[in-house]
C-alpha cells in the first residue's frame, strides 16, 4: 500500500504540470505576443466597403454599350441598434412595421455585429431624405455601390449580367467576399478579372460604446476603390440593333463576322430580352419569368442552338473533294433522283453550277467519291477508312470542337467520326449507303451558328480564319489574347475556293440561282449559299451564309430562321440587309419594300408540317 | 460520535474559500460578458446574470443540506442515488428535449435541468462504494471489469444523448483507479498515445516512423551500453532512409513494407548479441511492430472513420488552414484532367465539398471562434482592459462568452493577472482536495476525494486549453465559473459531500 501512496505525488504532478503549460501558455498570448493585439485592434474597427465602378464597355466605334449609376443600400448592424422610433422610420423608408420586423430579425440572424444589408437600391431621391434623418436611427448606415445600366436595351446575350457571388466562389477564389458583385454570363462573366476592379476599404475606430472615434490612423490604412478597366467590343451596334429589329417575331440568329479579323460585328440570338431587365433588385423578379418563358430568351441561339446546317455544307464537301483529288472544278455528275431528292433542273456540269443549283445527288456522288477511294476491299472498311480521313479535315474548319471565342457556354456542335458511328450502329455494320445524308448537311452532322458565319469567313478568305472574337481593345494595354490573332489554316489549297466562289456568285446573280432575293444593288456584289435544313419536328429551318463584296469582303454573315421554310425565302433577305446596313449605312429606297415584308412577318407560330 | 454539533465544526476552511472565491469571479465576469449600459439591477432577473446570482443563492442551500446530513448517508444511498440517475438518464433520452442538437435536458415549465451534470457525483458514490468494499482488491480482473463499467454506463447514455464533451469527463476517472492500483503503464501509454496521435496528423506517419525507428535504436542499443553497435546501426538506417528519400517513393505501400523489413534486418543484427534473451528481443521488435501499426490506424481512422464535423476539431487545433486550401487546389487540377471517368470525377467533386467545408468551419466556425477567443486572451495583455471594458467580448465576437468561453472575458477584462490568479486557485484547490483525500481513514471518502480532484481538474484542462488553442473545441463548462444552473449545482454538490465527508473524517472508520 506505501507504493500506491506515494502516488499522490505523481496525481499532483500532473495537476502542477499543467497549470505550468497553461501559465506559460497564457503568459506567451497576453504578454508576449503582439500579434492578438493587432488583431484586436482591427475588430474595434468598421470597415466600410469602397466598391469600385466596373469597367465600361463600347462598340467597334465607341458607343458606349454598359456603364454604371450609383445605387445606395441601407445597411444594418443589429448589436448597435438603439430603441428607435420605429414608425417613423418605417415610414421614412416606405415599409410597414411588419416588413421591418422581418427584415431586423433576418439580419440578426445572419449576425448581430456584421453589417447586412437591410433595404437594397434606394433610388437617389429616398436616399437624400434617409441620409439627412440617418442620424437619429444609430446602427443604421447607407453602403454606396453601383449597378449596370445599358443605355442601347440590346446586345443582351453578348454583354451578359452581374450577380452577387455565390458560396462556392468565395471558397475558390481568395479575392471576393459575400456580397461582391461578379459577371454571371456574357462578357460580364468573359472579362470579369478586367470589369471588375480592385475593392477599397475605408476604416472607421470605433469605441465600446460604439461611437465613431475618426479615421484609423488618419486613413493611412484606407485604399481606394479602383475602377474597373474599360474595353472596347468588336460589336457594330448600330448592325446589331438592326439584326434584332429584323429578327423580331422570329426564332433563330445572325451572326456576322468581318473575315480579315474575325471580329465578330453582329450576333443576334432571337428572341431575345432587354438587358436592363436583368439588373439588381430587378433579378429576383424578372429572371423567373425570363427562365420560365417557353421561347427561352436567355438561350443564347447563335452559340448554343445545335442545327444541321443543310445545303450550305455542300461547299465543304466540294472543297474536300477537290483537295483529295477525287473531284475537279469541272467534274459533272447527273442529277439521279433516285439517289437522293431533288428539285428540277439541268444537271450540273461543273462545281460551281453544283453549288448555284445546289444539286443533291451531284453531292451523294463526290461524298461517295470521297468515302470510297478503294483504301480496302471491304465497303465497310472503306467507308471507315474514308470518313476518318473526312472527319478530321471537317474539324479543321472549326465544325465539331469548341470555336475559341470569348462567350462561356458555346457549343461543339457535331462532326460524326469512325466512333460515333461505330458506337451508333456497331463495329463493320455501316458503309457510305448508311450515312450518305451527311453529303448534304443532313443527319448527324450538327452546327451552331457562329461555325456557318465562321465557314463564310473561310470561303472569303479563300482558306484561313481567326477565331471569332468579341474584344477589340483592352484599356491601358495595346493588344487582345493572342488566341485571337493565331491565324487558322483550314488545309485547302487557295485556287480550290474559286469555282466555289463562282458558284456563290451564281447563287444570287445567275438564272438558277437559289438566292435571287439576296441582290442588293450593282455597287455590292453579295455571294451566297442557301441551305434548307430537315425538321423532323415542324417547318424546315431557312439557311443563308454569304459574304460581300465578292472581291475583298468586308463582312461575312450567317443567318437561321428556325420554321422558316427555304433558305432563300427568309434568310436570304435578311442577310442581304445586314450587308447593305454594314456596307452603305442606310438601306436604299429600292429595298425598303424587301425590308418592310420582313419586319411585318411573324414566323413565331408557324403551323408545324405534318 | 457528535450527532449535533455545528454543521460547520472541523469543515476544511481552505476548500470553501477558494469554492467561494471562484463563484464570485464567475459571476461577476457573467456580469461582465453580458453587461450593456440599458440594464442596471443586478438583480434583474431577465439577465443571465440576475439568474446566475438566483442559482449561486440556491447552490448555497444545497451545500448548507449537504453539512446538515450525516456522511454516512452518502454511503448507504450510493447505490440507489446512481440507479435513479441512470434511470433518469434513459428517461431523457425519451422524454428529453434537444438544446444545441444534444438530448440531455429535461424542460419542467420554464426551467431546464441536464441530469448528466447529476451523473458525475452519482458515478463517484457509486465507483467510491465499491472499490471500497471489503475483499476488493484493483490487481483482481473482475474489479476492473466492475468498476469499468461503472464508469462506462453513465459515459455511455450521454454519449447517446450526443453530448460528447460531458462524455469525455469520465476519462477523468483514469486518474482515480491509477491512485488506487492500476497499472501505472495504462496512464502512459494513454498519454503516448495522444501524443503520437497528434504528431502523426502534424507530421504524417512516415516522418514519425522514420523517428520513432531512429528512437528505437537509440535506446535499445544504448541500453547494453553497447556505442558501436547503436553508431553502426544508425548509419546503415540513415543510409536507407536517404536513399529511399531520394527515390521520392514515400506514398508508396510496397516501399513501406521493403523498408521496414530491411529495417528489422539491421536492428535486429545490430542488436542480436546484446539481448541476453531471445524472447526480450523479439518482445522489443513485437512493439515497435504494433507502433508502426498503431501510426497507420491513425492515419486511416482520420481520414476514413471519423466524421468531417470531428476532423475539423482536431486541424482546426492543428491550424492546418493552407494544407487544406493546397489540397482543394491539387483536386481540382485531379478533377480537371481530361479523360477521367464520371464516377471518378463525381468522388474528386465530393472530397473537394468536404474539404471546403473544413475549409469553412476553420474560418467561420470552430476556428473562427479559437481565434477570436486567443485575441480575446491575448488583447488582455499584462493588466487587462478592466472591468466592463472589454471590447471583445462585448461585441459578440466571442461565441457562448458567459458559459464556455468565459475564460475569454476573464483574459480581457483582468489580463494575465486574472487568469494567472485563476490558474493558482484551481491548482491549489485540487492540490488541497488530494491532501484532504489523502488524509481519510475510509477509503471510500478518499476514492470519493480523489474523484472530485480528477474530475474538476479534467474540466479545468479542455475548457481552459480549448480557450487558449491547447484543446479541441469541446463544450464543457469551467467548474463554478460558467453560467448555468445545473453544473454550478452539480459542481457544489459533488465539492460539499467531499467537505462534509472530510469533516467526519475521526469519527467514522469506513
Ligand atoms: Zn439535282
Amino acid at each position: 500500500m506505501n507504493n500506491l501512496s506515494n502516488r499522490k505525488f505523481i496525481v499532483g504532478l500532473i495537476f502542477l504540470a499543467v497549470g505550468v503549460i497553461f501559465a506559460i501558455r497564457l503568459f506567451s498570448v497576453q504578454v508576449l505576443n503582439d500579434e492578438y493585439k493587432v488583431d484586436s485592434d482591427q475588430n474595434v474597427l468598421r470597415e466600410i466597403i469602397q466598391y469600385p465602378a466596373r469597367g465600361l464597355v463600347y462598340d467597334r466605334n465607341g458607343e458606349l454599350l454598359v456603364y454604371n449609376e450609383a445605387a445606395y443600400d441601407l445597411m444594418v448592424i443589429p448589436k448597435q441598434v438603439k430603441k428607435i422610433d420605429t414608425l417613423a422610420f418605417c415610414k421614412l423608408l416606405e415599409i410597414d412595421t411588419a416588413e421591418y420586423r422581418e427584415k431586423f430579425t433576418k439580419a440578426r440572424d445572419y449576425s448581430s455585429y456584421k453589417p447586412s444589408s437591410f433595404v437594397k437600391e434606394i433610388s437617389s431621391i429616398s436616399y437624400a431624405n434617409i441620409q439627412e434623418q440617418l442620424f437619429k436611427y444609430p446602427g443604421f448606415f447607407v453602403q454606396t455601390r453601383t449597378l449596370r445600366k445599358y443605355p442601347r436595351n440590346s446586345a443582351a446575350h453578348i454583354l451578359g449580367y452581374i450577380g452577387e457571388v455565390n458560396q462556392s466562389t468565395i471558397d475558390d477564389k481568395p479575392y471576393y467576399r459575400s456580397g461582391d458583385y461578379i459577371g454571371k454570363s456574357g462578357l460580364e462573366y468573359s472579362y470579369e478579372n478586367l470589369l471588375r476592379g480592385q475593392r477599397g476599404v475605408k476604416r472607421i475606430l470605433v469605441d465600446v460604446h460604439n461611437r465613431e472615434k475618426g479615421s484609423y490612423k488618419d486613413g493611412a490604412t484606407d485604399t481606394m476603390a479602383v475602377t474597373g478597366i474599360a474595353i472596347k467590343t468588336t460589336l457594330d451596334i448600330l448592325l446589331q440593333e438592326y439584326g434584332e429589329l429584323l429578327m423580331q417575331n422570329k426564332k433563330g440568329s445572325i451572326v456576322a463576322i468581318e473575315p480579315k479579323t474575325g471580329e465578330i460585328l453582329a450576333l443576334v440570338s432571337a428572341p431575345n430580352y432587354d438587358p436592363n431587365m436583368l439588373v439588381g433588385r430587378a433579378v429576383k423578379k424578372n429572371y423567373p419569368v425570363l427562365s420560365q418563358d417557353s421561347l427561352n430568351p436567355l438561350f443564347n441561339r447563335a452559340l448554343m442552338a445545335q442545327y444541321p446546317p443543310g445545303s450550305i455544307f455542300k461547299t465543304v464537301q466540294a472543297l474536300i473533294g477537290m483537295q483529295q483529288g477525287v473531284i475537279t472544278e469541272n467534274s459533272g455528275f447527273s442529277c439521279i433522283k433516285s439517289y437522293v431528292n431533288c428539285h428540277n433542273h439541268p444537271s450540273a456540269g461543273n462545281v460551281a453550277a453544283s453549288v448555284k443549283m445546289s444539286c443533291n445527288p451531284y453531292y451523294y456522288s463526290v461524298f461517295k467519291r470521297i468515302l470510297m477511294q478503294g483504301r480496302s476491299k471491304s465497303i465497310f472498311k472503306d467507308s471507315e477508312l474514308g470518313l476518318g480521313v473526312w472527319a478530321k479535315q471537317v474539324k479543321k474548319f472549326g465544325f465539331g470542337q469548341r470555336l475559341a471565342t470569348d462567350l462561356p457556354g458555346i457549343k461543339r456542335g457535331n462532326v460524326p467520326g469512325v466512333d460515333f458511328y461505330n458506337k451508333w450502329y456497331g463495329e463493320g455494320r455501316w458503309a457510305f449507303s448508311t450515312i450518305y445524308s451527311l453529303s448534304i448537311g443532313q443527319g448527324e452532322v450538327e452546327v451552331i451558328p457562329l461555325q456557318m458565319a465562321n465557314l463564310a469567313t473561310i470561303i472569303a478568305n479563300k482558306g484561313y480564319y481567326y477565331a471569332p472574337h468579341l474584344i477589340k481593345e483592352i484599356d491601358k494595354t495595346d493588344t487582345i489574347p493572342s488566341i485571337y490573332r493565331k491565324k487558322n489554316d483550314v488545309g485547302i489549297d487557295k485556287k480550290y475556293f474559286d469555282p466555289i466562289l463562282e458558284g456563290m456568285y451564281g447563287v444570287v446573280y445567275e438564272p438558277g440561282g437559289t438566292a435571287r432575293r439576296a441582290r442588293i444593288h450593282d455597287s455590292i456584289v453579295v455571294c451566297g449559299k442557301t441551305g434548307t435544313a430537315q425538321n423532323p419536328h415542324g417547318e424546315d429551318h431557312s439557311v443563308f451564309i454569304a459574304f460581300a463584296p465578292k472581291d475583298n469582303p468586308e463582312i461575312a454573315i450567317a443567318v437561321y430562321v428556325e420554321n422558316a421554310g427555304f433558305g432563300g425565302t427568309w434568310a436570304a433577305p435578311i442577310a442581304s440587309l445586314m450587308i447593305e446596313k454594314y456596307m452603305a449605312d442606310t438601306i436604299s429606297t429600292k429595298n425598303l419594300a424587301k425590308e418592310k415584308r420582313i419586319l411585318d412577318a411573324n414566323l413565331m407560330n408557324v403551323i408545324p408540317k405534318k | 460520535m457528535r450527532r449535533y454539533g455545528n454543521i460547520f465544526a472541523n469543515v476544511d476552511w481552505a476548500t470553501i474559500l477558494i469554492y467561494l472565491a471562484l463563484v464570485f469571479v464567475g459571476w461577476i465576469n457573467i456580469y461582465a460578458a453580458v453587461y450593456s449600459e440599458e440594464h442596471h439591477s443586478i438583480f434583474d432577473i431577465s439577465q443571465r446574470y440576475g439568474k446566475q446570482l438566483m442559482w449561486i443563492g440556491f447552490a448555497f442551500i444545497l451545500a448548507l443540506v449537504i453539512l446538515m446530513l450525516e456522511g454516512h448517508f452518502f454511503t448507504s444511498f450510493a447505490y440507489p442515488i446512481y440507479g435513479v440517475i441512470m434511470f433518469s438518464l434513459i428517461a431523457v433520452l425519451l422524454l428529453g428535449v434537444k438544446v444545441n442538437g444534444a438530448t440531455s435536458w429535461f424542460q419542467i415549465g420554464s426551467i431546464k435541468i441536464q441530469p448528466s451534470e447529476f451523473a458525475k457525483f452519482a458515478t463517484v458514490l457509486a465507483l467510491s462504494k465499491y472499490l471500497s468494499g471489503l475483499s476488493i482488491r484493483m490487481q483482481d480482473f473482475k474489479t476492473k471489469v466492475y468498476a469499468i463499467a461503472i464508469i462506462v454506463l453513465p459515459a455511455l447514455l450521454i454519449l447517446l444523448q450526443n453530448d460528447t464533451g460531458s462524455t469525455l469527463v469520465y476519462a477523468a476517472f483514469v486518474l482515480v483507479l491509477y491512485r488506487e492500483g492500476l497499472s501505472g503503464n495504462i496512464l502512459l501509454f494513454g498519454i503516448l498515445a495522444i501524443i503520437v496521435f497528434v504528431l502523426t496528423l502534424l507530421f504524417g506517419p512516415f516522418n514519425i516512423i522514420i523517428t520513432a525507428a531512429y528512437a528505437y535504436i537509440i535506446i535499445y542499443t544504448l541500453l547494453k551500453f553497447n556505442v558501436k553497435a547503436t553508431l553502426v546501426s544508425l548509419l546503415l538506417f540513415s543510409g536507407l532512409v536517404f536513399v529511399f528519400f531520394n527515390y521520392e517513393l514515400s506514398q508508396n505501400l510496397i516501399y513501406y513494407g521493403l523498408g521496414m523489413l530491411l529495417f528489422f534486418l539491421i536492428a535486429f543484427l545490430a542488436t542480436r548479441k546484446e539481448m541476453k534473451g531471445k524472447r526480450s528481443h523479439y518482445l522489443g521488435v513485437g512493439i515497435f511492430v504494433v507502433a508502426c501499426l498503431y501510426i497507420y490506424s491513425i492515419d486511416f481512422t482520420f481520414n476514413k472513420v471519423l466524421k468531417e464535423h470531428q476532423r475539423t476539431r482536431i486541424t482546426v487545433l492543428l491550424g492546418e488552414e493552407d494544407k487544406l486550401i493546397e489540397q482543394i487546389e491539387n483536386l481540382k487540377l485531379q478533377r480537371d484532367v481530361e479523360g477521367i471517368s464520371a464516377e471518378k470525377k463525381q468522388q474528386i467533386r465530393d472530397d473537394i465539398g468536404a474539404k471546403r467545408y473544413s475549409l469553412r468551419e476553420l474560418r467561420q466556425g470552430n476556428g473562427w471562434n479559437i481565434k477570436q477567443s486567443l485575441i480575446a486572451i491575448g488583447s488582455g495583455g499584462f493588466t487587462g482592459k478592466g472591468f466592463l471594458d472589454g471590447t471583445q467580448t462585448k461585441f459578440d465576437f466571442v461565441p457562448e462568452q458567459s458559459t464556455d468561453f468565459i475564460f475569454c472575458t476573464i483574459g480581457e477584462e483582468w489580463g494575465f493577472m486574472g487568469t494567472f490568479v485563476l490558474v493558482v486557485l484551481y491548482i491549489a484547490i485540487f492540490l488541497r482536495l488530494i491532501f484532504l483525500a489523502e488524509r481519510q481513514r475510509s477509503i471510500f471518502s478518499r476514492i470519493y476525494g480523489y474523484s472530485v480532484a480528477a474530475i474538476l481538474f479534467f474540466h479545468f484542462l479542455i475548457n481552459i486549453g480549448m480557450t487558449i488553442g491547447l484543446a479541441p473545441v469541446i463544450g464543457i463548462p469551467l467548474p463554478f465559473i460558467s453560467y448555468g444552473g445545473s453544473s454550478l449545482w452539480s459542481f457544489t454538490i459533488l465539492l460539499f459531500i467531499f467537505i462534509k465527508l472530510d469533516s467526519e473524517r475521526l469519527n467514522v472508520l469506513r
